[in-house]
């Protein structure tokens, strides 16, 4: 019974890395498209960022679920600190992707501009931090008692 | 402050900060522009269709409306011959590929405004000899054409301006079944479609063939590049098929016609989205020789959009002002000169305009056709309501209006409606009696 639940535990683990690595490395690559786009006002930059960011969404939405379901489970528990901790971090990066993907909705420049780059620096540096605490073993240390 | 801050949550949630400002002046030779509102959501209202069940719309006093022709396949342009008989080019063309997620989005959101049904791809004849407003022949009159727009009549050729290319067909006057070859004069401008109407009238003299070639984007968002030869008015030979290129930065001709007592070239223009609910108006303007419009630089003259980068200030300043703006989002879509005398009254010597109506403004506006008064060749005076009840009182539609078309030989207007695929017809009522000096006025504007 304890190994089964270990085991469970280890794929649920695994699933959760790969849901948050979506949100780790698109985030990241559209604020290079973005940046790209600054610098030659090539359109296809920013197309390609407005994928990017939705790709994050989606990925980065299935950790935000999860990390909320988890949160609810650890309510009782010493662990429930960590897991309020991460689920902010996650909330508040998908709900800041949320607002740039419709940033970069608008046509041509106003895609991007100013607001657009500094939202995906942040949304990158956000999902940097969940992944650090996702990935320092921080929160399983708690979970897994 | 709460407002405000109702403002930004709203704005963020739902864009919903794009209501307009009914201060405005928004249509004439000098109309209100306000400041810049972009919306990280545009706002989107579609009106929903419905259909007219036994409705019908609203004229003027001292005026018939009716069903002229039924069950077209998208009806959009039309042309009268020399024999009276009725053009009606039928279809829908574009289907420029989605590049982000919101082309998708957006998409899916605006067709739910339109027709459902296939497009025509047709040329639909419609003889009324007797002009009593039932048709005696309604009869495919040229089949297989590729999203037919712009229709002309000249030295005894049908010329028809598909999505991709001008084509011409030999005619006999009482014809109602072309079915030779068609012969093409020239290819257009076709490549992604964005705005695919290809617009066209005659001129004056017959000796040329104007076409409205649309832009490729609504701002240079798909690149500048497929922007070449787009925004453009072209002049072409009949015969020869060889064009040059009369007015740029025009975003999308969408109907030209011939002013008739000057005869000059008139269009009306469709112009940007997502600058606001009150930007940028739609046009009528006469179409000047070497032109800049503006687009994409610029708009209503030489106000810079943001947006379009790489900046042009040299072509920016070098860009002329419309002649009259109809309004932001209305969409205009036919432009028809009353001509002879037109309906006489009021309604003398002036255009008819089309407006298919808005898609991204909280405030629906047009979905009804205006005459604008002209005189000694240009407009003179505020647009007036002639056509009306295109939209329910709780914002459904039951149709929208494409292409006007005035026919001075019968002193009838035609207007085609796109969503209930009908031919309208407008006509005097019959007065055995000595005339009405003047019509009277037309219902208030909604």
């Amino acid at each position: 019974m304890q190994s089964l639940r270990a085991g469970a535990s280890a794929v649920e683990g695994a699933i959760h890395g790969i849901l948050l690595a979506f949100p780790i490395a698109l985030f990241t690559s559209a604020l290079i498209t973005d940046i790209a786009y600054l610098r030659t006002a090539q359109i296809q930059w920013t197309n390609f960022s407005s994928w990017l960011i939705a790709g994050a969404l989606v990925g980065g939405g299935a950790v935000l679920a999860w990390s909320l379901i988890r949160l609810l489970l650890a309510w009782r528990t010493p662990a429930r600190r960590g897991w309020a901790i991460y689920a902010a971090v996650v909330a508040l990066m998908w709900g800041l992707g949320l607002i740039n993907a419709f940033k970069h909705s608008q046509d041509a420049w106003s895609s991007v501009g100013v607001f657009g780059v500094g939202l995906s620096v942040i949304c990158t540096l956000l999902a940097l931090v969940a992944g650090v605490i996702a990935f320092s073993g921080w929160l399983n240390r708690e979970v897994v008692r | 402050m709460t407002r405000l801050m109702t403002c930004v949550a709203a704005l963020l949630v739902l864009g919903a900060c794009g209501r307009s400002d009914p201060g405005l002046n928004q249509t004439g030779p000098d109309p209100d522009l306000p400041s810049i509102r972009q919306t990280l959501v545009p706002p989107m209202r579609i009106a929903k269709p419905i259909g007219w069940g036994d409705a019908v719309p609203t004229v003027p006093e001292g005026y018939t409306v009716t069903a002229m022709a039924t069950g077209l396949q998208i009806p959009r342009q039309m042309l009268v011959l020399p024999n009276g008989d009725i053009l009606v080019a039928e279809g829908r063309g574009g289907g420029a590929p989605a590049l982000r997620p919101k082309d998708v989005i957006a998409g899916k959101i605006k067709k739910r405004g339109n027709t459902g049904v296939d497009s025509g791809n047709r040329v639909t004849l419609l003889r009324d000899a007797d002009n009593d407003g039932r048709p005696e022949v309604q009869s495919v009159f040229i089949d297989n054409l590729n999203a037919p727009y712009g229709l002309a009549f000249v030295n005894g050729y049908i010329y028809v301006a598909n999505q991709d290319a001008l084509v011409r067909f030999p005619y006999q006057p009482g014809q109602t079944r072309i079915t030779a070859a068609p012969e093409e004069i020239t290819k257009l401008p076709s490549r992604t479609n964005h705005h695919w109407t290809k617009a066209m009238v005659a001129s004056a003299d017959g000796q040329t063939l104007y076409v409205g070639i649309g832009s490729n984007s609504n701002v240079g968002e798909r690149g500048l590049a497929i922007e070449e030869e787009r925004a453009v008015v072209w002049a072409i030979d009949p015969t020869t098929g060889a064009h040059r290129t009369v007015a740029r930065g025009i975003r999308n001709p969408t109907a030209l016609a011939i002013e008739p007592t000057t005869g000059a070239l008139w269009a009306v223009v469709n112009e940007r989205d997502e600058l606001g609910p009150q930007l940028a108006p739609d046009y009528l303007t006469s179409v000047r020789e070497g032109a800049f419009y503006g687009w994409p630089y610029s708009y209503w003259g030489q106000n810079v959009d943001p947006r379009v980068r790489p900046r042009n200030p040299e072509l920016v300043a070098s860009a002329v002002t419309p002649d009259y703006a109809l309004g932001s989002h209305v969409a205009p879509l036919g432009l028809s000169f009353a001509t002879q005398g037109g309906f006489g009254g009021d309604f003398a010597q002036g255009a008819f305009i089309g407006q298919h109506g808005s898609w991204n403004r909280h405030d629906i506006t047009g979905y009804k056709v205006v005459w604008t008064p002209f005189a000694s060749g240009r407009p003179n005076g505020d647009p007036v309501d002639f056509v009306t009840g295109f939209l329910t009182e709780d914002g459904r539609a039951r149709g929208r209006p494409v292409g006007v078309l005035f026919d001075p030989a019968r002193r009838i207007l035609l207007v085609a409606d796109d969503l209930s695929n009908t031919v309208w017809r407008v006509a005097p009522r019959a007065a055995p009696a000595a005339p009405a000096p003047s019509p009277a006025a037309p219902p208030p504007a909604t």
